[in-house]
Parts: structure tokens; C-alpha cells; sequence
């Protein structure tokens, strides 16, 4: 009976992918995000209000990443960004392999942050690098206090934690203070922002503390 | 659903390290997945029976090691399986901990007929 032995990642192509984009990007000097969250959270509302709250300061390109439509390139389009949709067609997160000819495809002169908005689903997307310098995962209040314990993998992999639509708070029974419990007890070095893009909370400190990070770089 | 895109890159690597008169005869593929990755090993078995049909891997039999969440504590060293995904120390509540297995997803080998 012969055994090989073969101890390889499962993941090593899309790793060694995310690591070469991750390359590109650095020698641009382009500071990069990977948005993650359950579907209609609002990542595109924050990516847009993020957009029109930055544009004067901060040059910006997006990648946005669907199962269908390019209804999310559309709204990011009108507000004159350069953006690249993928369609996945059904899969349920995007590869590195998807990024990097997404990156091909855009014009990346100047460009100083890079927002790259991932399907919406709260599972897949946790184990794909992307080449990105931070996941950002994004949880509304409307989903309740306990997502964090449900799905662990995302909220540890995870840098920065955006509290979405808390102008709903009122309304709802979900607890903000037990969401952010929760999520850090998952990751305790979450950084925590709490956003509303109805209301316009929290963008302001959202944005500073992303041109602080793009100043880095 | 993303356990059948691993289930292709399980494949990809088998097809990979078989050389050609090794090809026909795979017997077992072993890996191992570790809690944190989020496969669940039901649909990861499926993916692979489906993605092998009428391949040279039609009939090989996927065997999944799992390994649990372990973690270990900076400031006490004790070293813990999590149940719950709390991610501090049980003996000494630090929070100054780091994930030492759970993470891992391994082709670890493959077995041949004779």
C-alpha cells in the first residue's frame, strides 16, 4: 500500500494570487479593503457615502462583487469612481484570481484606496484572500445582536467592524452594546465604528480614520 | 456553498501529485479541516463525489479530519479546545490568547491500491 504525502494548502493557488495582487498594490502605494457581510447590510450605501464624503481628499477605485446584475457598478458609476463589476454567476464569493483581472481593468494612476465589495455572505467569503490590507466586516442592527457568535470566522478575520443603520436603534429590540460585546468577544482587536448612511453618523469618523491608514501606507 | 470550489482545489492538487501510472489507482484522499474554516464536511463529501464522477477519481473515497479550535493563552499558557468560540483564556480570562489549530485546510495525502 503506497501513501503520498502531500501536506499542500487547499487554498494555495488563490493564496499565492492574493499574494501578487497584494504586491501590485503596495508598489502603487494603494491602501485596500475587503468589504464582508450578509446581504443588504449596506455595504453600497456605505461604500457611496464613504465616496461622496472622501472624493475631495481621497482618490478611489471599487471593485463590486455579485452573484448577478451590475446594479451595485451602476450607483458607484454615477458618482464618477472608476469600478469593475464581477459577476460571479451563482458562487457565493470572490477569489483573488477575480480581483486581479479586475485590477487589470482599471485605470489604478493616482488611485489611493481601493474599496473591494465582496458578495454578501457572512460564511464563504472568510477563508479567500484577497490581497487586501484589511477586512472590514459590516453588520446592520436590523440583523440582531447575536451575528457575531453565529458566524465567528468572518468577525475573527476581520480588522475593522462597521454598526450599520443604528438610526433604526429606536425601532428595533437588538441591543448595540451586545452586538459590539459580542463581536470582541470573537476578536477583541476589532475596531469598532457605528454608521448610519440615512442619517450620515459616524462617516465622518469612518473616513478620518480611513485617511489616516491611506496616509500610512 | 463554497465547499464545492474547495472540493476543486482538493482535486486539483490530487491530479497534480499522481503520476501518470498513478492515476487509476487512488484509493483515499485524506485532509484535514480545521473548525474555523466553515466547511461543512457533508457538502464537501457531496462536492467531491459529484466533481470525481466518471474522472480516474470516480469511487475514491474522501476521508475528512477535523481539528478542533485550539487556542493557546499568552499570559498563562494554558492551551484549550473551544466549544463555544469565545476567544479567551477558561483558566485565566486573558484575552491575549492566539489560535494554534482550527484554521488548517490540508491536502494531507493520498493512498493507492496496490
Amino acid at each position: 500500500m503506497a501513501v503520498l504525502t502531500i501536506e499542500r494548502k487547499v487554498l494555495e493557488k488563490n493564496d499565492a494570487v492574493a499574494q501578487t495582487n497584494r504586491q501590485l498594490l503596495k508598489s502603487l502605494g494603494i491602501f485596500s479593503l475587503n468589504l464582508v457581510s450578509s446581504p443588504g447590510s449596506g455595504k453600497t450605501s456605505l461604500v457611496e457615502k464613504t465616496i461622496e464624503h472622501c472624493r475631495e481628499k481621497i482618490q478611489m477605485a471599487v471593485i463590486e462583487g455579485d452573484v448577478q446584475t451590475d446594479l451595485d457598478a451602476r450607483r458607484v458609476d454615477a458618482l464618477g469612481i472608476p469600478v469593475v463589476q464581477i459577476v460571479t454567476h451563482g458562487a457565493c464569493h470572490l477569489e483573488a484570481a477575480l480581483v486581479s483581472d479586475s485590477l487589470k481593468q482599471l485605470d489604478l494612476t493616482g488611485v489611493e484606496l481601493l474599496i473591494i465589495e465582496n458578495v454578501g455572505n457572512l460564511v464563504c467569503p472568510s477563508g479567500y484572500d484577497l490581497g487586501e490590507d484589511l477586512k472590514v466586516v459590516i453588520v446592520s442592527t436590523t440583523e440582531g445582536d447575536d451575528k457575531p457568535l453565529k458566524y465567528p470566522a468572518m468577525f475573527r478575520n476581520a480588522s475593522v467592524l462597521l454598526i450599520n443603520k443604528i438610526d433604526l436603534l429606536p425601532y428595533l429590540p437588538a441591543s448595540i452594546e451586545a452586538l459590539e460585546k459580542n463581536a470582541l468577544s470573537i476578536n477583541p482587536d476589532l475596531k469598532v465604528f457605528r454608521t448610519s448612511c440615512i442619517s450620515g453618523e459616524g462617516i465622518a469618523e469612518w473616513c478620518h480614520w480611513l485617511q489616516g491608514n491611506i496616509k500610512k501606507k | 456553498m463554497h465547499e464545492l470550489s474547495i472540493a476543486q482545489n482538493i482535486i486539483d492538487i490530487v491530479q497534480e501529485n499522481l503520476a501518470p501510472d498513478q492515476k487509476q489507482v487512488v484509493k483515499t484522499v485524506r485532509v484535514k479541516v480545521g473548525k474555523l474554516t466553515n466547511i461543512l464536511v457533508d457538502s464537501l463529501l457531496f462536492g467531491f463525489e459529484a466533481l470525481t464522477r466518471e474522472t480516474n477519481l470516480d469511487g475514491v473515497t474522501l476521508e475528512v479530519e477535523q481539528l478542533p479550535l485550539r487556542i493557546k493563552c499568552d499570559d498563562c499558557g494554558q492551551e484549550t479546545d473551544l466549544d463555544d468560540y469565545v476567544f479567551s483564556c477558561p483558566v485565566c480570562h486573558s484575552s491575549a490568547i492566539k489560535v494554534i489549530s482550527g484554521q488548517e485546510l490540508l491536502v494531507q495525502e493520498i493512498e493507492l491500491n496496490d
